[in-house]
């Protein structure tokens, strides 16, 4: 500031040209900006010392320093700050379940107690703690215990809290659903198992009242928006035994095209499977996979979507069939994927033999590849490790490495090189159908270069 | 019995006009003239909701148990009482004279509470609250003398519990025509009252002022506890003070206000101690305090040696130290009493300037610019590595590994304790009854769970109370690995003129050109730690550590001994108008 007071020279010098500078407002009481509120108590220092302590125990998996510290930090819980008292319970619920979760002398009857006493201290996350303890038992194996606590959660009525912890309890009441859709699915097996003479009429009514518990949860929750796969699968399970299929179509179709619900590629491979299982026309299988393969080309159900695209009649889908089995080939997860690289290798085969008449399809979808699948697929490195590992894989890719690179390409020549020295026949085969089809490289490379140019 | 009843009902009888009224053994009024019985009960004056004479015995007993709830009648002073006491017992335990408590503790005591007012005087302010008096001045009127006398605190090992026990029932029904009227502020009865009103020539007790009440009479007695060593013992447990209002008795009940009075959520400052006990000798009009003399342990020149062992420095700085004492006249009774009317002697932390005039020698030694010390080293590890007969010479840089590690663990370990240090007692706070029930359960909850992750720790050190003693780091002479530096010789750093020893190094810094006017900018000099060499923080560090004070407040220390040192030269200096250079050329270190 003192600068702008003390430059009365250039000032004048400058004169008209100088524009004059703006000065904000000064307030009427000039006061210094210190951070105010009251001052932080030893006490409150020491805590916040010890849960570093805690912290650095827990990043270095000192679960027996983290419980010694633990002892003094629990005094967190009588701060007398407010702010600190209302987040204080959950820090202490989660730190201690760390430890006692890890700690060699805890044990699932340790937990078991301290999670009742979090229950008790911190009303406003109840069902948080309870569902957290059900996953536990759960990840255990104690179903039995999951489900008694579920159904305590469940009943769990604490004025306010109660409608404040609604979504919660919608959770919980879908696990129960889970649960016991899971002890219907024992029955079913036990049932499948037994002939249905032996299968007597209380067992059956015992499957049924699950079935009923089960779907009145599952699908409550389903209704939300949100990914609830595991589920959305139960409870379509439920349907199909029972034959409600529209029920089940209607389900999977909102878990699918519901513009609420996040975009979850499950939920369209789901509903694949169960048209696929209704045995639905290949026009609508195909309209599922088409969207899924917009959100997810890397996807597993990408080959099945191939295969039907490359039987059809229409030129526009055989296209698009191309299109995805080079896109799938752009995942590092395919790489080595004989069945991805022998479908391409076909289909480039396929349309070489049909005198060339789809060779601009080829041409567009190398033109963006070029630069970089030649280090990606078609080093001389992959050769040799392709060759050692999987030599079909490094028949299929040399084949199309001799077709989109040209014989000069280093690894098809290293391949074919070594296949003719282990005298296999389709090699030979090989190199006579990729001389067959140089001018195609050719033809590949000159309008991708004379598009480059462009 | 009756007549207590009664006593309010004033109305003529019917029958005989006469004022005379009686209970029958039902409760019913009845005229002790005519023996007229009319339809008025006893309890209607109570309670205007219970008419039935069943319920009688009820609400009786919910009158009584709320008696006992609200526990004792008691004054803030009271609470304090206990607390001094409590602290007088632990500092005896520790070794303390005897004299302390019932003499000299004691009668600081009861001259505050007649200066201030509370009680040994004609009529006691400041205790009664307005309620009280507009509720019923005729029980205030009585109890006030009987208030006077039961303050007759002969000492405080005697019978002070009984006193105040058979005072407070003798109040009981006082306090139970206050307890209505009177407001849940506090469970004390000037709770409210004692954070509101701020007298300017009062001074009001807290918690630090507990601890400047046992530092003053331990410097009355001249006993061998610094205020650094009272606080760093408050601060391991050995002294009633966090949580001190769990030894009150159980009728004593603290809620409301009185937390912010006696609940400790942090540990005491060393300056705010010193100078609350430097206000209260004032205010008591306390007489000149009994000499210090270089036979005391707080002589600087005694408290040199224990904080060069403690440093682990050789023994014969202190001949330097002593010649640094006398120069600057540190030393001297005058200076080193404390007497409330002198105020240019009065603030003298005893601690605080030995060390700094430990300092100050090792300035003029070693110099400590980051360059001299280590040359000195170099000189000191090359004659002990030729020489490894006789008296080795003090290396700084090995001394300074040797220090550095072993601060740096206990560091470590005391940051280590604070973290793990527990605040809270059994006994919970609380605001009003109303929390009582959650501030109970939330206790009983906290303790399950430390019994929860004691059980997994199983750990015995948390338990373990280490035992009190003065000195937190030791040096053992006899350890062969010659990590102790006591005996090491200054010769390296000496040269004999005259036949006089005087410091090999011609120069000297000095921390700060010009004092600062403490009234204005609070302290004499300003400390920031890039401004100053490596080997100056890190000794003031080692020093904070000891003392467990903030370095600013040895190095302001430093900075005044420098200039009690130097105060001839820089005076001559500053005649000559060349203050600004920081250096000065020679160290007069040789006085002898």
């Amino acid at each position: 500031m003192d600068g702008f007071v003390e430059q009365p020279a250039p000032r004048e010098e400058w004169g008209s040209l100088a524009p004059s500078i703006h000065l904000p407002l000064l307030p009427c009481l000039l006061h210094h900006p210190v951070t105010r509120g009251p001052k932080e108590t030893e006490f409150q220092k020491t805590k916040e010392a010890c849960l570093n302590y805690i912290q650095d125990a827990l990043l270095q998996n000192q679960w027996q320093r983290a419980a010694e510290f633990m002892i003094s930090y629990l005094e967190i819980l009588e701060t007398s700050t407010v702010s600190k008292r209302k987040t204080a319970p959950e820090a202490i619920w989660r730190i201690g379940t760390e430890i006692l979760l890890h700690h060699s002398k805890s044990n699932i009857e340790e937990l078991n107690y301290f999670t009742e006493r979090m229950k008790n201290l911190g009303v406003k996350y109840y069902l948080k703690v309870c569902l957290e303890h059900i996953f536990y038992l759960l990840c255990n194996g104690l179903i039995d215990e999951a489900y008694q606590n579920l159904t305590l959660a469940e009943s769990w009525r604490y004025g306010e809290q109660t409608a404040a912890q609604n979504d919660e309890l919608k959770l919980i009441q879908a696990y129960k659903g889970l649960l016991d859709y899971y002890n219907w699915s024992k029955k079913r097996e036990a049932m499948l198992e037994l002939d249905e003479e032996n299968f007597t009429d209380s067992s059956e009514q015992e499957m049924h009242n699950f079935f009923r518990q089960a779907a009145v949860n599952l699908k409550e929750i389903i209704k939300i928006p949100g990914v609830w796969d595991p589920f959305v699968v139960s409870y379509v399970d439920l349907l199909e035994f029972y034959g409600d299929f529209d029920e089940a179509r209607e389900v999977l179709t909102e878990y699918a095209y519901n513009s609420k619900f996040p975009p979850n590629p499950n939920a369209h491979a789901y509903l694949y499977h169960f048209l696929k299982r209704r045995g639905e026309s290949k026009k609508s299988l195909v309209s599922v996979l088409k969207i899924l393969h917009k959100t997810v080309p890397s996807h597993e159900l990408m080959l099945e979507f191939y295969t039907m695209l490359k039987k059809s009649k229409k030129d526009k889908k055989r296209r698009l069939g191309l299109e995805v089995i080079f896109e799938v080939l752009d995942f590092a997860g395919w790489k080595e994927n004989v069945k991805a690289w022998s479908c391409l290798a076909e289909q480039i085969k396929q349309i070489l033999d049909n005198s060339n008449k789809h060779l601009d399809w080829v041409k567009e979808e190398w033109n963006s590849r070029k630069d970089w699948w030649p280090a990606f697929h078609f080093s001389h490195y992959l050769a040799k490790r392709n060759w050692q590992e999987n030599e079909k894989l490094a028949y299929e890719k040399a084949l199309l490495a001799g077709i989109l690179l040209g014989k000069d390409c280093k690894y098809y020549k290293y391949v074919l090189h070594q296949g003719c020295k282990a005298k296999k026949k389709r090699f030979q085969t090989l190199k006579k159908f990729v001389k067959k089809h140089n001018s195609a490289y050719l033809r590949i490379t000159a309008c991708s270069d004379s598009s480059t140019h462009l | 019995m009756d007549e207590e009843d009664t006593r309010d009902y004033n109305e003529p009888c019917v029958q005989c006009s006469d004022v005379n009224w009686g209970l029958t053994d039902e409760g019913k009024f009845y005229c002790k003239s005519c023996h007229n019985v009319i339809e008025r009960t006893k309890e209607v004056l109570v309670s205007d909701v219970i008419p039935n004479t069943k319920i009688q015995s009820i609400s009786k007993g919910l009158r009584k148990r709320k008696k006992i709830d609200k526990g004792w009648e008691w004054y803030v002073c009271e609470g304090f009482q206990y607390i001094l006491k409590k602290q007088a017992e632990a500092l005896q335990k520790l070794g303390v004279c005897p004299r302390m408590k019932d003499e000299i503790l004691c009668s600081f005591w009861r001259r505050y509470l007649q200066k201030s007012k509370q009680a040994y005087c004609p009529r006691p302010v400041n205790d009664t609250p307005q309620e009280l008096v507009v509720s019923d001045s005729a029980t205030d009127v009585d109890s006030e003398p009987e208030r006077v006398s039961s303050f007759d605190l002969s000492s405080f090992s005697g019978s002070d519990i009984d006193v105040q026990t058979e005072r407070s029932f003798g109040q009981i029904s006082s306090v139970d025509k206050t307890s209505e009227t009177m407001s849940v502020h506090s469970g004390s009865i000037d709770g409210s009252s004692y954070l509101r009103k701020r007298r300017k020539e009062n001074v009001r007790m807290s918690m630090p002022m507990t601890l400047s009440f046992c530092y003053m009479a331990l410097l009355w007695l001249k006993e061998p506890m610094t205020l650094s060593d009272l606080l760093r013992f408050v601060a391991e447990g050995h002294i009633p003070y966090i949580n001190a209002f769990q030894y009150f008795p159980e009728e004593i009940k603290l809620y409301g206000l009185d937390l912010r009075i006696f609940r400790v959520e942090s540990w005491p400052k060393y300056e705010d101690v010193h100078n609350k006990m430097l206000e209260l000798a004032t205010f008591l009009d306390l007489p000149r305090f009994p000499a210090i003399t270089d036979s005391c342990f707080l002589h600087p020149d005694m408290l040199c040696i224990k904080y060069l062992m403690e440093a682990n420095l050789p023994d014969e700085l202190h001949s330097w130290t002593c010649r640094v004492v006398k120069k600057t006249g540190v030393g001297e009774a005058d200076f080193l009493t404390l007497d409330a009317e002198n105020k240019s002697a009065r603030k003298v932390n005893y601690d605080v300037i030995s060390v700094a005039i430990i300092i100050v020698v090792l300035k003029l030694l070693l110099l400590l610019n980051d360059q001299y010390e280590w040359v000195l080293s170099n000189f000191a590890e090359e004659r002990n590595k030729k020489n490894k007969e006789g008296r080795l010479w003090f290396d700084f840089r090995k001394w300074y590994k040797v220090v550095k590690k072993s601060v740096d663990i206990e560091q470590k370990k005391l940051d280590e304790e604070r973290a793990r240090c527990l605040w809270k007692c059994e006994k919970p706070l609380f605001y009003s009854a109303k929390q009582k029930a959650v501030a109970l359960k939330r206790r009983q909850m906290i303790q399950s769970l430390q019994r929860q992750f004691d059980a997994l720790t199983d750990s015995p050190q948390v338990t373990e109370k280490q035992s009190p003693s003065s000195f937190q780091l030791s040096w053992d002479e006899e350890n062969p690995d010659g990590s102790c530096f006591h005996g090491h010789s200054l010769e390296g750093f000496l040269q004999e003129k005259c036949n006089l020893h005087r410091p090999m190094n011609p120069e000297y810094w000095l921390c700060t050109v010009k004092l600062c006017n403490k009234k204005i900018c609070g302290h004499l000099a300003h400390y920031k730690e890039g401004d100053f060499s490596k080997s100056y923080q890190f000794i003031l560090n080692l020093f904070s550590f000891l003392l467990r004070v903030d370095v600013s407040l040895i190095h302001e220390e430093v900075c005044l001994i420098e200039h009690k040192l130097f105060s001839a030269r820089l005076h001559k200096s500053k005649k000559k108008s060349k203050p600004k250079k920081v250096e000065i050329p020679k160290g007069p270190g040789n006085t002898g």
